[in-house]
């Protein structure tokens, strides 16, 4: 008789392990608006079917929570079924042995309190409270909602012209989101259940590659209104509403501070990433409507500025998309040394082509943010001799996407994690000579569920250097703003869901300088609902049409097939200039990567309540 | 020129133009692929999976209903797989389905009964579990959520073609079921009781409040003297349920009929009809003679759906109503007043019964202003023309045996104007005739006001999705069914335009375009069902078939046979004005024949709660 085996999965496990994976990547295709009750009940199935038996909390606690949860859904509870399913539940918590048990009950309680109404909605009306709004996935997650699954078909059909138009329907920045968006709609792509999402981004950039935006004629306006609306901020938010309210026969007039249109997308977005010749391409397209622009012209009191008032006056609506332009400070000594540098700054200047001498220099990025990244990156290209990046938590912590960080990694940067700034040290003339950092470990997850760091019982650690970047956010200008009388709370300009400013009539506000820094998506999202909203204020109903036809689907079966990704130039090779090093797919590429799309638009809940939204 | 495709369809070559679904096609070569919840350009959602079809070549089966045919196809309608998956689906549908056929009023016309005899089920395999979700069975619109199969056929015509937005679909998940927008309860919903939901639902979901037990006790009741009107359309329609062809189907086997029952008198709404032009018309022309006075346009008032839409959505409109309230209520008006004085009963010994081809009239009946006689409702009990022919089977009268009847008289006489009172256009053209003969001093030719009807081109197009590059719509919509006519027609020295509206989808956009400026008008008729009240939500149901055109036609031709074709030329109206009510629009008639609509206002959830 051998006394040890080495074990092996049998046929049965090793389904359940595979059928695992697709049930993650089932949960995580979850549409939005789904029952959160019945949802719970579903964990809490699940987490029931994971008890090993031996003990009464787990094993029949969690069946009968189950069991009042299913009252609940039937319309066969009280308010008292509440207390009581609660009160179970924390002894669940308190008593069981094991995770299994108290975790599966945690998770109970903490429905209860995050959707406790639904319950009541539930117990009171015998139904839910939440409904399907938008039944495409990728459109409803999608800030500006763009017809994803329409563009992607014409795509498939190489109609790349007539994808951008479909796309500027809702987003005049079809270029930009090609190189740059942060793809929302990815997130619960239905795709995850098969294998993986749609490469969205991958397929507009098919588009935009193949029908530059400025070579696609934007759509007929409509009969001039003899309205005029003023735009403060020459950004992406700025131009989107400039766009459409041109299309709908307003007279947009943006005002711009600095000397070239394009806001982050020129000032906040390395060329590398976003070629200032491929942003012209969207700037022109949106400037061949009509919209008037005023560069180097500051909103404000002092010398050669506009006062904001007078705005006012002299326009039918004014729209303030002012974005997130100044630094934050991290509040340490010797922040203002010579060699310290703002994330703002640096990328500004960059954004202006005034480069700066980073030449064998040592670089720290502190920050973990996409915003470090383009710094680090930047860096590596300016020549600098060493970049590194200090961060004060892990590196899967950082809220940068991941391949950016994979991406300055491998060109490179040195990646200080769980290093929390502490001083920065400057010789006898003020000049920058070392970073010194406190070493953090990981702590406890915060109600966010973010770990904390914490710091670690070492001492202070010195990284020298001749340079720091700082790249920790950036904050609103918002004075002039408050003091002509728009509300400011925690630091952002206070704008109503319908991008209106609350008791000045005729004020709009969108994007960065009411949400705080975000996506370049939200902001033309944001852009799009000023423009529909101050068409209504003028006393209009104008809506964007687009006439091109959405290809019909296909009938090929679903065969799991690997999403394709874009490739880039080898890192070795890109990090010596700023030229873009992302590739655009091939055609076959394309055409099968197109045919990943599963037409949420069509089948599913598409189908019933159409998918998409032809006009808005 | 549209492109021609080609395919096999069970091994039978097919050639049809490019854009045909595979339903279509199949149906070109006389197969019929078997479906559910599709409801040609309303319901195409391929919910129940039963049209499924197996190409060639491919795992995945498709829906015939929204699939577009492609060149080369190989379509297999009847395949291992097709069999299968079509038989358990169904099956599925079964298990939850409450299958007391027996107890069902819509036994023996349900596309699911017979989808499931057809494919020769004979027990379920699956746990039965049929959801009951409570319902105020006061209500004239009864919601059956254990026979709901969810084919979601309410939700789209109730969008779709009525623009109400009354259905929705309600939970996610396995609980997904179909209940009142908004989680509202349905009386306090907009819902105008048009009953098209009813009218396209292939199950008994969806019904009318059943009132027959209230009929049959009322002529149980010695005390009780019944009687009972019918309104224009029903005579085009009650046949159908029972089986019956055209020469069983007439007027007098009808009124013969409903003697059999035992009603006491048998009347014609028509009459009630004509009255309405003599009051409605002569208010018209009072307006016209002081334009400055009144709100324009005017519209009619008969349809109650639409008085309540009025209401409900656009209640500064209330005065633009004509006054004149329906005919339905102005014959309950006159038969517990001028009637019982004639034939000296004691109005409250009378039970005033209609059948209508309408749920509306339902609540329209018992609207608390509707009680001008003084003695209860005006009337008291409405039955639509299913639940009429459901009587007729309850009481084993088999009309073909009948010998035609003719109307009773007083009430009972009707002219051609009042027949065409059932469908589109149809009160126009009654109302324009009068008018003009007024105005004029003579007759017009009877045919002089054609121009309102819907021909059978515009029929063509409406089933067809005619509207699909509608400027207000964006083509997205699919307005199908519901019509407008605009006219334009001389009366003495002014010229009037008119315009006929069927359907509450073109009833929104009429509304709209008044509002916007985009289009004005002197005199408006709208009807809320498609087609008008041939087409009521009170019909025979026919799953998957509009009928209210063919119907419509029908009526046109009684039209045409009667000998008078004038509402003032009716005999017994006249006879009425002489003996009892003056003239139009004097005193009495104010008193029992109009009403402001204001009311409709106040009157919403507590009455059914």
């Amino acid at each position: 008789m051998s006394r040890l085996k080495i074990a092996t999965p049998n046929k049965a496990q090793l389904t359940v392990e595979r059928l695992y994976k697709d049930l993650e990547r089932h949960i995580v295709a979850s549409p939005p608006g789904l029952c959160p009750v019945d949802l719970q009940l579903t964990f809490l199935k699940l987490c029931h079917a994971q008890t090993c038996g031996k003990c009464i909390p787990c094993r029949v606690g969690l069946g009968q929570l189950a069991h009042l949860m299913e009252d609940v859904l039937e319309g066969r509870a009280t308010l008292k079924t509440l207390d009581l399913l609660e009160e179970t539940a924390n002894n669940i918590m308190d008593s069981a042995d094991c995770a299994i048990g108290y975790e599966a009950a945690h998770m109970v309680l903490a429905g209860l309190d995050g959707f406790r109404e639904d319950y009541i909605y539930h117990i009171e009306h015998g139904k839910c409270s939440y409904h399907i709004t938008q039944p495409v996935p990728c459109v409803a997650l999608c800030p500006a909602g763009v017809d994803i699954p329409g563009y992607i078909a014409l795509v498939g059909e190489e109609r790349y012209a007539d994808a951008v138009k479909l796309i500027r329907k809702d987003n005049p920045f079809p270029t930009a989101c090609a190189l740059i968006c942060e793809h929302p709609c990815e997130a619960r792509c239905r795709r995850n259940m098969i294998d993986g999402p749609v490469n969205i981004r991958g397929l507009k950039r098919m588009a935009v590659d193949n029908a530059r935006a400025n070579t696609v004629e934007v759509p007929q306006k409509a009969e001039s209104t003899g309205k005029r609306v003023a735009i403060v901020g020459g950004g992406p938010g700025g131009l989107s509403a400039a766009y459409y309210l041109e299309l709908m026969g307003h007279h947009a007039v943006v005002f711009e501070e600095k000397s070239k249109l394009g806001g982050m997308l020129r000032y906040g977005i390395p060329n590398y990433r976003f070629p200032r010749e491929r942003l012209q391409e969207d700037i022109d397209a949106i400037l061949s409507t009509g919209v008037e622009v005023h560069l180097n012209t500051r909103i404000g009191n002092g010398e050669g500025e506009i006062p904001f008032e007078k705005l006012r006056e002299e326009y039918d609506a004014v729209y303030v998309a002012i974005g997130a332009h100044t630094d934050k400070k991290i509040g340490i000594e010797g922040e203002e040394s010579e060699g310290v540098i703002s994330a703002v700054e640096l990328l500004r200047n960059i954004g202006e082509e005034k480069m700066p001498d980073f030449k064998d220099k040592t670089v720290i990025v502190v920050g973990g943010g996409n915003v470090a990244m383009d710094c680090t990156r930047s860096a590596i290209r300016l020549g600098a001799k060493k970049v590194s990046i200090a961060y004060r938590r892990r590196q899967e912590d950082m809220t940068a996407l991941p391949e950016e960080v994979e991406g300055a990694i491998a060109e490179g940067a040195e990646l200080y994690s769980l290093k929390a700034p502490n001083r920065i040290e400057a010789d006898e003339n003020g000049k920058v000579v070392a970073l010194w950092v406190e070493p953090q470990i990981i702590g406890p997850i915060d109600a966010w569920g973010r770990a904390r760091p914490i710091q670690a019982e070492v001492p202070l650690m010195r990284i020298p250097c001749d340079v720091v970047v700082v790249a920790i956010g950036q904050g609103i200008e918002t004075r002039h703003f408050e003091e002509a009388g728009l509300s400011v709370k925690r630091g952002t300009l206070a704008a109503m869901s319908d991008s209106e400013v609350k008791d000045v009539p005729g004020v709009f506000a969108g994007g960065d300088c009411v949400t705080g820094p975000a996506t370049v998506i939200r902001a033309i999202g944001a852009g799009k609902v000023a423009a529909a909203n101050i068409d209504e204020y003028l006393g209009y109903h104008h809506v964007i049409p687009c006439d091109v036809e959405i290809p019909q689907v296909k009938y090929d079966d679903k065969k799991p097939c690997g999403r394709i990704q874009m490739g880039e130039k080898e890192a070795a090779e890109r990090k010596a200039d700023f030229d873009a090093f992302e590739n655009c797919m091939t055609k076959q590429e394309a055409c099968q990567e197109a045919g990943r799309c599963l037409r949420c638009d069509r089948y599913g809940y598409g189908s019933l309540k159409g998918g998409r939204a032809a006009i808005w | 020129m549209v492109k021609e495709v080609h395919l096999l369809i069970d091994g039978i070559e097919v050639c049809v133009p490019e854009g045909t679904t595979v339903m279509k096609a199949a149906a070109t070569v006389g197969i019929e692929i078997p479906h559910l919840c599709f409801l040609e350009k309303i319901n195409e959602i391929s919910a129940c999976k039963v049209c499924v079809v197996e190409l060639k070549g491919k795992q995945k089966l498709i829906t015939a209903c929204n699939s577009k045919v492609e060149e080369g196809m190989v379509v297999f309608t009847n395949s291992p797989k097709v069999r299968s998956v079509r038989r358990t689906n169904v099956e599925l549908i079964l298990s939850q389905h409450d299958c007391h056929c027996a107890t069902c009023v819509r036994s023996g016309n349900c596309a699911l009964q017979k989808l499931s005899n057809d494919l020769g089920i004979i027990e379920v395999p699956y746990k039965e579990e049929v959801p009951v979700t409570p319902w105020n069975h006061n209500f004239p619109l009864i919601r059956d959520s254990s026979k709901c199969i969810k084919c979601m056929r309410c939700v789209q015509i109730c969008d779709k073609v009525q623009d109400m937005h009354i259905w929705d679909v309600q939970n996610t998940g396995s609980r997904t079921t179909v209940d009142v927008a908004r989680n509202i309860p349905i009386e306090a919903s907009d819902c105008t009781l048009c009953g098209q939901c009813i009218t396209h639902c292939p199950t008994g979901a969806l019904r009318e409040r059943n009132d027959i037990p209230k009929v049959f006790e009322a002529l149980a009741d010695p005390e009780k003297i019944t009687v009972v009107q019918v309104a224009p359309a029903v005579r085009t329609a009650w046949g159908e349920d029972l089986g019956l062809d055209a020469a069983d189907s007439t007027e007098g086997k009808m009124v013969a009929a409903l003697k059999r029952i035992g009603f006491d008198y048998v009347f014609d709404t028509n009459f009630t009809a004509d009255l309405t032009i003599m009051e409605e018309g002569t208010e018209l022309l009072t307006r016209l003679q002081e334009p400055q006075k009144y709100a324009w346009p005017m519209f009619t008032s008969c349809c109650p759906a639409w008085v309540n839409f009025v209401a409900k959505r656009y209640p500064k409109y209330l005065r633009n109503l004509s006054t004149a309230k329906s005919p339905q209520q102005m014959f309950g008006a006159m038969v517990k007043t001028y009637f019982a004085e004639k034939k000296g009963i004691d109005p409250n010994n009378i039970c005033c019964i209609s059948i209508m081809p309408c749920v509306s009239k339902k609540r329209e009946a018992a609207l608390p202003y509707m009680k001008s006689a003084g003695a209860g409702q005006d009337v008291d009990i409405v039955l639509t023309t299913r639940e009429f022919a459901r009587m007729l089977r309850a009481e084993h009268i088999n009309p073909k045996v009948l010998k035609e009847q003719p109307f009773d008289s007083i009430l009972g006489e009707s002219t051609g104007a009042g027949v065409i009172f059932g469908v589109t256009g149809g009160v126009m053209e009654a109302a324009l005739r009068t008018a003009y003969a007024v105005v004029e001093g003579q007759n017009p030719p009877a045919d002089a006001f054609k121009q309102v009807r819907k021909t059978e081109a515009e029929e063509k197009a409406c089933t067809s999705g005619g509207c699909e590059s509608c400027s207000a719509c964006g083509g997205e919509e699919t307005r199908v069914l519901g019509n407008r006519k605009e006219a334009e027609f001389a009366l003495g020295d002014k010229k009037l335009r008119v315009c006929t509206v069927s359907g509450l989808g073109e009833a929104e956009h009429l509304m709209q375009d008044i509002i916007n400026g985009r289009a004005e008008y002197d005199f408006v008729e709208v009807m809320s069902c498609p087609g008008g009240c041939v087409g009521g939500g009170g019909q025979p149901i026919h799953d998957g078939c509009e009928m209210a055109f063919v119907r419509g036609k029908e009526l046109y031709e009684l039209d045409e046979k009667r000998p008078l074709r004038f509402s003032h030329e009716n005999e017994e109206v006249k006879q009425l004005y002489a003996e009892f009510l003056g003239k139009p629009l004097s005193h009495k008639s104010h008193e029992l024949l109009h009403s402001d609509h204001v009311n409709e206002l106040y009157y919403f959830a507590k009455n059914y709660l």
